[in-house]
């Protein structure tokens, strides 16, 4: 995989069109540390996902419900810095195309951050405005495919989309159940890589049901054609199957993952191998329901899904 | 704006309003086009800009007479104008005209109340039906949780544990009118916690719940929001000193956590070039950033922080190289923030404000001593502007001071102490203040 700036197609759209119903899986990096976090990477990669996204951490995570919450608390204890996240990447060898997801300060700090890893001081003026192009050279260098920037509307999304732009990046826009009219026409004439439909109001973490706003957002985005994927609050197979059949082109699962991780604690001596058999479980259990959600669109076009309240 | 404008039709070629709405960034968003702007979740977007439309229908334009309606009960259930006093005692020892700006007289103890009650009043026109609120030292806290009350709509405050702890009597106060108190525990308990667990409130409730935050911090409109509902201070000041002095300072000091009893002071004298504008941060207990704990000891943003985005808005921030947030601290929780308001940024930049720093035991003293000499108890937050005072014009400053402040000087005492006699106890016991009475005496 490489953010070569010469390829016209998006990695992540292929991804999801070849794979499609596709399996987008996160989880923190460095959590619990960065060593873990690579055999996670891959045990999710055979398990059957289809694009990966890795939570670069930061401290002010405002989009986050407290099961990540708590994943970036122990990523940073643990040390997790930005330049050890892209060596991270760099050392992955997984068939999905991995993407980043972070917070925009950390993008826009990486340029200092440099500087003074690289002088041992301060190099840039405090006053200097930060530049978000040194972070997405590195994030192409490493081999990302892509950024999720969960605080950065398209309001703000200028700088950066044509920095991703440049570098062969797909910046991914997330649409809210809020997100209406001409907004969301301009969002969706936007799309880069998929369309990241925000399944409920609220913050990130595992549910047990799919949302009706997953169905009512589905129906709204149908008309437009671009890969669209459903993510906050899946945490199984069958809201795979029931977000796949409702027209979905991917889920999303972070949470469900990160509590896997959370239950099994810090590595064990010996490779900390059932964390990782159990993530490569989970993630199979999820691409079977998407497929399972696929199969049944195909079979009988007219079944509408009941949708549970949320 | 009329109704009609609302549909947009693209026929007025300029105007940022044409751009709201279409994912466009808006023109006013930002002050001097870096600092502000609106990093926030998509979720929150559309209730930014339904927001910004009744900003400027209410509040900019009187739509419906809100701000007659804002004013008139500014006046009679918050006690609007507070009175500008010469301090007599202050005058004599700092050798020049003393005036103080009593916000510590307003209804609730602090200035918060200016914009709390505005803000809700603002969201019953908008008909939300449930108001939530971050607090740092409670104050504004408070003041929401009493203009809910005031106002009937349903209220809860999000505060730090550590906040909770250092300013109890706040957090009953609270409770009394009505309000539920959730505890945040996350981080160090302070108010950037706090800020991040009402922003997650709200994400989760926007359709039918205001957040009225506190400072004049937050994605755009609320900076300027905020402001023009705190501006009132500013205004009657300017009035009262050109009345009782017979013309315009020479200075103006008022602390700054977020900035916005800052601000709502400074407005109205931005334009008077000949004003200088002294906005008095916390220097905690040292200026240097401990970057192995992610941890400063200050809460000194102005004066040494970098640029990034923290809740919504670009401005500058106490962070690492790295762009993480570190913890910042203060002996007053109403300043211990590691941000700070994006215009105050913007002016400080552009040389307009200037930013300056006190320690924690220079406001300890600055609190003993106008509590001492003028029979006033000060906040901690605002004792940081008295403590700059005795630090450029006290017995002690370095000769050049004189001319810094000028001879006509005008603080702003943005509250008053009660909610911090506990703190100032226990934290005048560890020290040797020279400014503080006998404290031992209080335990029998
Ligand atoms: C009395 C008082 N002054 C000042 C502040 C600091 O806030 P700001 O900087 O927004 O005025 C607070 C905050 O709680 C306060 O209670």
């Amino acid at each position: 995989m490489s953010g070569d700036p010469a390829a016209a197609d998006s990695e992540v759209e292929a991804a999801i069109r070849r794979n499609r119903p596709a399996l987008i899986t996160y989880i923190t990096a460095g959590d619990p540390s960065l060593e873990d976090t690579k055999e996670y990477v891959e045990a999710l990669d055979r398990g059957g996902s289809d694009l990966i996204e890795l939570g670069l951490p930061f401290s002010e995570p405002i989009a986050e419900g407290s099961t990540i919450q708590a994943a970036i608390n122990r990523a940073l204890a643990a040390g997790t810095t930005p330049e050890g996240f892209f060596e991270l990447v760099e050392d992955l060898e997984t068939e999905a195309p991995l993407l980043v997801m972070t917070y925009y300060n950390m993008i826009l700090q990486y340029e200092r951050s440099e500087a003074s890893r690289a002088s041992g001081e301060r190099a840039v003026n405090p006053r200097d405005e930060p530049d978000v192009r040194p972070f997405v050279e590195r994030a192409a260098d490493a081999g990302l495919s892509g950024i999720i920037v969960p605080d950065l509307p398209a309001e703000e999304a200028d700088p950066l989309r044509e920095a991703c732009n440049d570098h062969g990046l797909d910046l991914v826009c997330i649409v809210a159940p809020t997100t209406e009219g001409e907004r969301l026409e301009r969002i969706m004439s936007q799309v880069s890589g998929f369309a990241y439909v925000q399944a409920r109001l609220g913050t990130t973490g595992a549910r047990a049901n799919v949302s009706v706003a997953t169905h009512d957002s589905l129906a709204r985005l149908s008309k437009y054609d671009v890969p669209k994927a459903v993510g906050f609050g899946v945490s199984e197979g069958d809201h795979a199957a029931e977000i796949v059949e409702a027209g979905a082109d991917g889920v999303i699962v972070g949470s469900a993952l990160v509590d896997i991780i959370a239950e099994h604690g810090a590595g064990e001596e010996n490779g900390d191998a059932p964390a990782a058999d159990a993530l490569e479980a989970k993630a199979a259990e999820l691409k079977r329901g998407a497929v399972r959600g696929a199969e049944s669109v195909t079979d009988d076009p007219e079944v509408t899904p009941e949708p549970e309240q949320p | 704006m009329s109704t009609g404008d609302q549909e947009r039709t693209h026929e007025t070629t300029e105007s940022n309003r044409d751009d709201r709405n279409t994912g466009k960034r808006d023109a006013d968003a930002t002050f001097g086009g870096d600092y502000g702007g609106q990093y926030v979740p998509e979720a929150l977007m559309p209730a930014l800009q339904e927001l910004e439309d009744a900003y400027e229908r209410y509040v900019l334009e009187n739509e419906d007479g809100f701000m007659d309606e804002f004013r008139e009960r500014m006046r009679e259930f918050g006690g609007r104008p507070t009175p500008l006093q010469r301090a007599d005692r202050l005058s004599e020892r700092y050798d020049r005209e003393i005036y103080l700006k009593r916000e510590d007289l307003l209804h609730g103890g602090a200035h918060k109340l200016n914009n709390a009650l505005g803000q809700v009043l603002l969201a019953k026109y908008m008909g939300k039906e449930r108001i939530i609120a971050e607090t740092g030292a409670g104050q504004h806290g408070t003041a929401t949780a009493m203009a809910a009350a005031h106002l009937d709509m349903p209220c809860e405050i999000y505060m730090g544990r550590t906040d909770i702890n250092r300013q109890r009597p706040n957090v009953y106060r609270m409770r009394m009118n009505g309000a539920e108190v959730n505890p945040v525990t996350a981080g160090s308990g302070t108010l950037k916690e706090a800020i991040n667990e009402t922003m997650r409130d709200w994400a989760t409730t926007v359709e039918n719940t205001h957040y009225v935050i506190g400072s004049i911090v937050g994605p755009h409109p609320f900076p300027k929001l905020v402001r023009d509902f705190q501006s009132v201070i500013g205004e009657e000041t300017r009035r009262q000193i050109q009345e009782q002095a017979g013309r315009l300072p020479d200075s103006v000091v008022a602390c700054a956590g977020g900035g916005s009893n800052t601000m709502g002071t400074f407005h109205a004298f931005v334009p008077d070039e000949d004003v200088a504008l002294y906005a008095v941060e916390a220097g905690g207990s040292s200026l240097q950033i401990d970057v192995e704990e992610g941890l400063a000891p200050n809460s000194a943003t102005l004066s040494t922080g970098t640029d990034g985005v923290l809740h919504g808005a670009m401005t500058k921030l106490l962070q690492s190289e790295e762009g993480q947030i570190v913890e910042s601290h203060s002996v007053s929780a109403g300043l211990d923030y590691a941000g700070v308001g994006p215009e105050l940024a913007h002016l400080v930049d552009s040389d307009r404000v200037t930013p300056v720093n006190v320690d924690d035991d220079a406001a300890l003293n600055g609190f003993h001593r106008l509590s001492n000499l003028e029979g006033i108890i000060p906040a901690l937050e605002s004792s940081h502007a008295l403590g700059y005072l005795e630090r450029t014009a006290g017995p002690d400053a370095e000769t050049t001071s004189h001319d810094e402040l000028g001879d006509l000087v005008v603080v702003n005492v943005s509250g008053r102490g009660d909610k911090d006699l506990e703190t100032v106890l226990e934290e005048t016991e560890k020290r040797d203040l020279e400014a503080a009475p006998d404290v031992e005496v209080f335990d029998g």
